[in-house]
Parts: structure tokens; sequence; C-alpha cells
């Protein structure tokens, strides 16, 4: 499993590997909304929690087809799925790998972002921890797309139409969270239903995900 | 040029020693395509040290045997036993990122199977001068050298073939059948290899064409999700 994070690693830092796409897609957008809404400052710190969880949301989905694609298209994907990785073993591996490049990133770069939708300080801690105990999730949620939409001609499409409605609870309790803990309400509600999400699509997930490869690798 | 094993130089190099393994046991096998079942009451035993060639027109099926061979698809009637967790597959595409080198592919491949990369194997599929190149860079030959040498990093006794010599030259097909026998079937290890092209193994050769189904034969709904 090691050997698959790190090439996967390895792979995205290279030429062509799509690292950092992400992080400027949420720059784009992060820089367009002032240009939407206007410069409120007090309406654009109010919304930047939102913006920032519906982008990274986004930001996410982009990078989501290239997970099994490219190993489909070189033929690696039949070969690692008759090593002696367990399919889970794959599918939890892919999704770490998609977390280090797209999630991590993010969740790292959004308070910084946020200066620019004037989010308070306070409030840039709480976007910070939900992001962090959030994203994981979309990337295990997005592993599980990819897998079954492998194979499918233009399936890119088909994947957000797919991941989006899966990823609802998700953006739901994660700006929640983010939201709750910059107005000082209680926040044990939401941070313990984004855990306990993020936590059941780590533990059930990468079992669905290894038997829609087998399925979809016929 | 000479960059395949010779006679005794495989000894060498131990990791490539089996422990015994069971013999492929292939018996009363079905095998579909698309829902549309091409091959039936297949049965043959390739035992340890052995190699069985696979001969038959276009479409007949041997890709979708060997598939079936390696558990990627599962056949439609009939039992295989001693292939599985034991083969390595090897299809048309070669499974070699471009954007890697020749050796952090084969590193790679060597770590998912748990095993050390061997020096060795660079020399012995002539890979040694392209080591640092990226794969994306290579011909489609040196290519095809790389996706064989990842059989030998795999370390698996059971090799199941599908067109092994596209786009190798002469001397290359002549290094890959040396591998194959000195380094491979003598030592224990066995394949299943489907070529049109006479590799000079002294295997026996299984026609396909008497196995093929009739065009009523009952399909599998064995179908992708989307």
């Amino acid at each position: 499993m090691r050997a698959l994070v790190l090439r996967d690693l390895r792979l995205a830092l290279r030429a062509g590997g799509g690292f950092g796409l992400g992080l400027a897609f949420l720059l784009i957008i992060v820089t367009l909304v002032p240009f939407g809404i206007g410069p409120d400052r007090a309406l654009l710190g109010a919304v930047a929690p939102g913006i920032l969880w519906v982008g990274a949301l986004l930001a996410v989905l982009l990078s989501l087809d290239r997970i099994f694609a490219l190993d489909h298209e070189d033929g690696s994907l039949p070969l690692l799925v008759t090593s002696p990785l367990p399919g889970e073993g794959i599918a939890l591996a892919k999704a770490a790998a998609h977390w280090l490049t797209t999630g991590l990133p993010i969740t790292l770069a959004a308070p910084v972002l946020g200066l620019l939708l004037d989010l308070a300080a306070p409030a840039r801690l709480w976007l910070l921890l939900a992001l962090a105990l959030g994203t994981p999730a979309l990337s295990m949620i997005g592993t599980f797309g990819a897998a079954v939409t492998l194979g499918v001609r233009r399936g890119g499409l088909l994947l957000s139409l797919l991941v989006l409605p899966l990823y609802m609870p998700v953006l739901i309790y994660g700006a929640e969270l983010a939201r709750r803990g910059a107005a000082g309400e209680a926040v044990t509600t939401p941070l313990l239903m984004l855990a306990g999400i993020t936590l059941a699509t780590l533990a059930l997930l990468p079992f669905a995900t290894a038997l829609v490869l087998r399925v979809n690798l016929r | 040029m000479s960059f395949f094993w010779t006679r005794g130089a495989a000894s060498r190099w131990p990791s490539c020693r089996f422990d015994p393994v069971a013999a492929v046991v292939v018996r009363d096998l079905s095998v579909a395509r698309g829902g549309v079942v091409l091959l039936h009451g297949l049965a043959f035993t390739v035992e340890p040290g052995a190699a069985l060639v696979l001969r038959g027109p276009n479409g007949i099926g041997k890709t979708s045997l060997l598939r079936t061979l390696a558990g990627l698809q599962p056949p439609v009637a009939g039992r295989v036993t001693g292939a599985g967790e034991d083969a390595a597959y090897a299809g048309h595409a070669d499974g070699v990122k471009a954007q890697l080198t020749v050796a952090e592919n084969l590193a790679f491949w060597a770590g998912v199977h748990g095993r050390a990369l061997d020096d060795a194997v660079f020399r012995r599929f002539d890979l040694a001068a392209l080591r640092e190149r990226l794969a994306g860079t290579l011909s489609a030959g040196q290519r095809r050298r790389l996706g064989l040498a990842r059989l030998a990093v795999t370390g698996r006794p059971v090799l199941l073939l599908d067109e092994p010599t596209v786009s190798l030259d002469a001397a290359s097909v002549a290094g890959f059948a040396r591998w194959l026998q000195d380094a491979h079937l003598a030592q224990g290890g066995s394949a299943v290899i489907a070529t049109h092209i006479d590799l000079g193994l002294h295997a026996p050769v299984l026609d396909l064409a008497p196995f093929r189904a009739p065009a009523d034969a009952p399909g599998s709904a064995h179908e992708a999700f989307l």
C-alpha cells in the first residue's frame, strides 16, 4: 500500500500530474466571489465559510476522474487488482494519495484564502478544523465514484452527478461547524456528525470500491 | 547482443526460485466476453516447470481465457485451480507509467509484491542503459521489455502471457524465450502463453478451435455497473 501511495504522490508531482490544479481553482473562485456579490466586508465575512466549503468541494471534484482512469488506460489497474494488495487496500491507498494531493493542500490554504473574503481569525481556525475533518470523506467518496464510473467514456460529468449529492452531508456539517465555531455557538453536534461521516466512509467505502472495481474490470 | 540469462546464470539469482506450487488445472471451463460465451468444455493441466502455448484465430477467446485464469473475470462454468494468487498476468497493455523512470516503474511493482528490486533484472532485460529514462520516452519494443521485466520482479510462479512478443525485435524475442526457459520454467515456474509466433519452447500447443462455443450457448450476465 505504501508503494502505491508513494507512486501516486510522485505521479501527481511530475509534469501533467495535476497537483495544484484544485488549489488554483479554489483561488480563482475565492477571487471571483467578491466581484459577484460586491465589496461588502460584513457580507463577505459571513458567507466566506460556505463559499470556501463549496469551492473546496468543486476543487476536489476536478481531480476525481484521474484516480482510476489513468491506471485503467495504461493497463496497470488489472495488474494491481491481481497483485497481493487487497482491493480494499488499493481503494484506501488511492483515496489517501488523492487526499494528500488535493484535500490536504486545500485545507491548509483555505484559511489563507479566507483573508481574501475578510474571514475573521477565529473563524479561519474553525474552517481549518472543519476541512481537515471533512476532506478525507470527500476523497473516499470520490474514489468510490471514480470506481463506479470506471471505463465509461467521458465519465467525468456522470461522476459529478453521482458524487455531488453524496457530498451533501459533509458540506452541511462542515460549513455548519465552521459557522458555529466562528459565532461562538455550541459545536459538539456538527463536530461529531462530521467526524462520524468521515469515519463511516473510511470504514465502509473501501469494501464497496473494491467490489465495484472487480466488477468493472471484467 | 546477449542480455537475457545465459544457461547456469539463473542460479545466481536465488529470488527466482519458486516454492513447489500446485499445477494449474482447468476443468470443463467456459469463458465469455461481453455476455457471449466464446469457449466451452476446456480442460488442461500445466505442471510446474511446463508451459502451454495457446493457438487459435483472432477472437476465439485467448485473451478472455487468460483473464479468467488470472481471476480478472469469473468463469461461466467449470473450475480453475492453481492460478489466481500465484499468477502474474501480462496483457496487451504493459502497465507502464510514462511519467516514471524505468527503475521507478520496476521498483513500484517490486514494492507492491513485497519484494526487493534486484539489479540483475535490468541486465537481463537489456534495460541497464535505460534505467533513468522516463518510460514515456521509450520505444514500443523497449516499453514491452519493461513490461516483461515486471513479470520477473513479481516473483510469481505462474505466468499468463497474452502475445508477449508484440513489438519485440528478433533478438529480444529469442532473449525472452531463453529467459522463460532457463530462468522461469527450469526453476519450477510455469506459463500459459497465447502467441502466434514460435518461441522455440519445448511446450505443447493447445489449439482452441475445437473448443469454440456454439452460437446459442447460454450467456453470462456479468456486466459492468454503468
